[in-house]
């Protein structure tokens, strides 16, 4: 069921359509509005429904509500205890906001394809992807900022000479200290690159499937998108776990003095 | 598929979000939690000690039921040693009651048997001495005679 404009174009058109993103401006410094807006929609969403629920926390017995939310807490915060031996105000929130960020932003993926893009191109607005997750953007955004806090960290518990020194003089001892170096460049430039390149291949993968299914005889579509949908229901949860413990992990990394 | 400014602004959005969480859910949250936690773990505490307690108190009563049983057991014996003790005491009294009573009785008795026989005697002197009188009117002076008469009655309250 592609959009008018697109049918003529066959299959090749509708798929890249829908993953097109709704986009302003020229080059480097053009948006993707979409993504902007749903980031910040369900960001908003997270933090008032969460919000709501600590200005409503009690220590006696919880409402509904409170429980969800109590229950989602403590899970974030046992995984930040398991891994993080240490005290730090920031990593379990920014486990919490990770979790339920990338989480929502997938949660977008299980919209029937057709629905929003339809939606908003009734309100005149050609392209529209749905799901945050299938822009590079918004992983490296994501990934980017948790690197930043990985060597903020690095530098502000080792000193700027101990970080260095763990840059250079390991594994392999100070004559080595090029190939240290290079290692440990390597090894530090994967964590971004890996935590955003995993989140955006799952979901643009899962999201590319739904399309094709889209594309399909309508009698055969539930049969191939209903089990898909439970299965992604699995994928996106899984995503935002992953990239939640290893966010934990290097930070915790970060944190230790050798 | 290209990277572009897009990036700046989630990274702000994200940056927000995490400033927000940091700042204003996360700690009324885990505080809750931990706050009770340690309450629902007071209370556990508090309710192992009191199951604790009734243990004690439970062996604490049975302990004393057993003294009480002991004792009211004690107390019995006591007493029917005591009863016994006192039925025996009265027999005792009673039997000493009776040998006095009899005793007395049979001094009574001596006593009466006795005086009857000073009657009699008496009696019977002083028939003898009529009799004798009357047989010796004439012939016995009273006064002459009061010695031999006097021997008589004496032989005679003898026999």
């Amino acid at each position: 069921m592609a959009t008018e404009a697109h049918a003529a174009e066959g299959a090749t058109g509708y798929i890249v359509h829908h993953l097109t993103p709704l986009s302003v401006g020229e080059g480097f410094w053009s948006l993707h509005l979409d993504t902007l807006f749903f980031s910040a929609v369900l960001g908003a969403l997270f933090v008032w429904y969460f919000k709501s629920a600590a200005e409503k926390a009690t220590v006696g017995v919880p409402s509904t509500g409170q429980a969800f939310v109590e229950m989602i807490i403590e899970f974030v915060d046992q995984q930040v205890k398991d891994t993080f031996h240490g005290k730090s105000p920031l990593i379990a929130p920014l486990a919490l906001t990770i979790f339920i960020w990338v989480f929502m932003w997938n949660f977008m993926d299980l919209f029937p394809v057709d629905i929003l893009p339809a939606v908003s191109s009734m309100m005149g607005m050609e392209y529209m992807r749905v799901v945050p997750s299938t822009d590079l953007n918004a992983t490296f955004a994501l990934s980017i900022s948790v690197f930043a806090l990985i060597i903020f960290y690095s530098i502000k518990i080792k000193g700027v000479l101990g970080f260095a020194k763990e840059l250079t003089c390991t594994p392999f001892g100070p004559w080595m200290m090029p190939f240290n170096l290079l290692l440990k460049v390597v090894e530090e430039i994967a964590k971004p690159i890996s935590l955003a390149l995993r989140l955006f291949g799952n979901l643009y993968a899962g999201e590319l499937i739904f399309i094709l299914i889209a594309l399909l005889p309508w009698y055969i579509q539930p049969l191939l998108s209903f089990p898909w949908a439970v299965f992604h229901i699995l994928i996106i949860t899984l995503q935002a776990f992953i990239f939640m413990v290893l966010t934990i992990v290097y930070l915790s990394m970060a944190h230790e003095d050798h | 598929m290209s990277i572009n400014a897009t990036l700046i602004g989630q990274m702000i959005t994200f940056t927000l979000l995490v400033w927000f969480t940091m700042k204003y859910i996360w700690p009324p949250l885990i505080e809750a939690i931990e706050e009770r936690k340690a309450k629902i773990a007071e209370g556990l505490a508090a309710a192992e000690k009191g199951q604790e307690e009734m243990e004690l108190a439970a062996k604490k009563a049975a302990d004393v039921l057993k003294e009480a049983k002991q004792q009211s057991a004690d107390i019995v014996n006591l007493a029917q040693k005591r009863a016994n003790e006192i039925v025996e005491e009265s027999k005792g009294t009673a039997k000493k009651e009776g040998e006095r009573l009899i005793e007395a009785a049979q001094a009574q008795i001596e006593q009466e048997m006795q005086r009857a026989q000073e009657q009699m005697r008496k009696e019977v002197s002083a028939l003898a001495l009529k009799a004798a009188g009357q047989i010796l009117q004439q012939e016995i002076d009273k006064a002459k005679h009061k010695e031999l008469i006097g021997k008589v009655s004496e032989q005679l309250g003898q026999a």
